[in-house]
């Protein structure tokens, strides 16, 4: 299935992994920050409101 | 919020669809330039993360200005958001580009027009979000932070059209133009124009996803002064 990268692979690769990893790390992080959010607003209501 | 909690997801959902057929295709099923060989496959992370980055940087202008002249409060974490997207944007556009750059140029890094603009753009990311993080005052945070948006933006232009201005740089023209003799072939244009839809409808994606979580901590936060208060 993977293509014949000749002479480059290695650039190619290099360039396809560091970005996968860069958006897969940016991704993650607004992930978790939104998790940690909501649950931070959830205690601040819950203190409020009881 | 209710808005965003419905369309997040099949936003997420497209994105995906979106860079893993771009991508996808670009990678596997297109060929190899005659002169650039396989480094040419670069070209589907390179440009779309480079146009994020740029772009990104157009949208916290916008929200800043609007934060400027009519105080809305969502335009400002809306520019807080979009930060940190931007910053990796324009990160992955200098990384691929070196990547690419080190087989065809001969270098990983070159003083050239464009190239530099990037990196100055990068350094302006950097420190917006240093500043929202370095004051305390949220409402001062905006203010300081739109004016250095409005600053940067002259190296967010620069970056965009050094290339036409500037001449005796290694970067080569716009990969994309509405001149058919200029733009590249359609082999590899039509899964790069897929791949950067792909990219927008992330970053939208995530801009909201972002602002969603800026707006909940805004809240809590109030929440927190009143029971100081009380």
């Amino acid at each position: 299935m993977r293509p014949d990268l000749g002479q480059y692979a290695l650039e190619v690769l290099l360039a396809y992994a560091g970005s996968l990893a860069l958006l897969l790390g940016l991704i993650w992080v607004s992930w978790r920050q939104s998790r940690f959010s909501r649950r931070r607003l959830n205690e601040a209501e819950g203190r409020r409101d009881g | 919020m209710e808005i965003t909690d419905r369309v997040v997801a099949p936003l997420f959902v497209l994105a995906a669809a979106a860079l893993g057929m771009g991508v996808g295709w670009g990678f596997f099923f297109t060929p190899d330039d005659f002169r650039q060989g396989s480094t040419v496959k670069i070209i589907y992370l390179h440009v779309p993360s480079a146009m994020m980055a740029i772009n990104a940087w157009a949208m916290m202008l916008v929200a800043s200005v609007i934060w400027l002249i009519r105080r809305h409060h969502v335009s400002a974490l809306a520019a807080k958001a979009a930060a940190p997207i931007g910053l990796t944007m324009t990160l992955m556009a200098l990384f691929t580009g070196a990547v690419w750059g080190q087989p065809m140029w001969g270098t990983w890094w070159e003083w050239d027009p464009r190239l530099t603009s990037f990196l100055i753009l990068f350094l302006f990311y950097l420190g917006y979000i240093a500043l929202w993080a370095a004051i305390d005052d949220p409402d001062t945070a905006a203010d300081l932070t739109s004016v250095l948006c409005l600053v940067g933006s002259v190296f967010a232009v620069l970056s965009r059209y050094a290339v036409l201005f500037w001449n005796q740089g290694l970067h080569q023209g716009a990969t994309l133009s509405l001149d058919k003799e200029e733009n590249i072939s359609d082999v590899f244009w039509v899964p790069l124009v897929i791949a950067i839809t792909g990219f927008v409808i992330l970053f939208v994606a995530l801009v909201l996803v972002r602002t969603r979580s800026e707006i909940r901590m805004r809240r809590v936060h109030a929440i927190e002064a009143r029971e100081r208060m009380a």
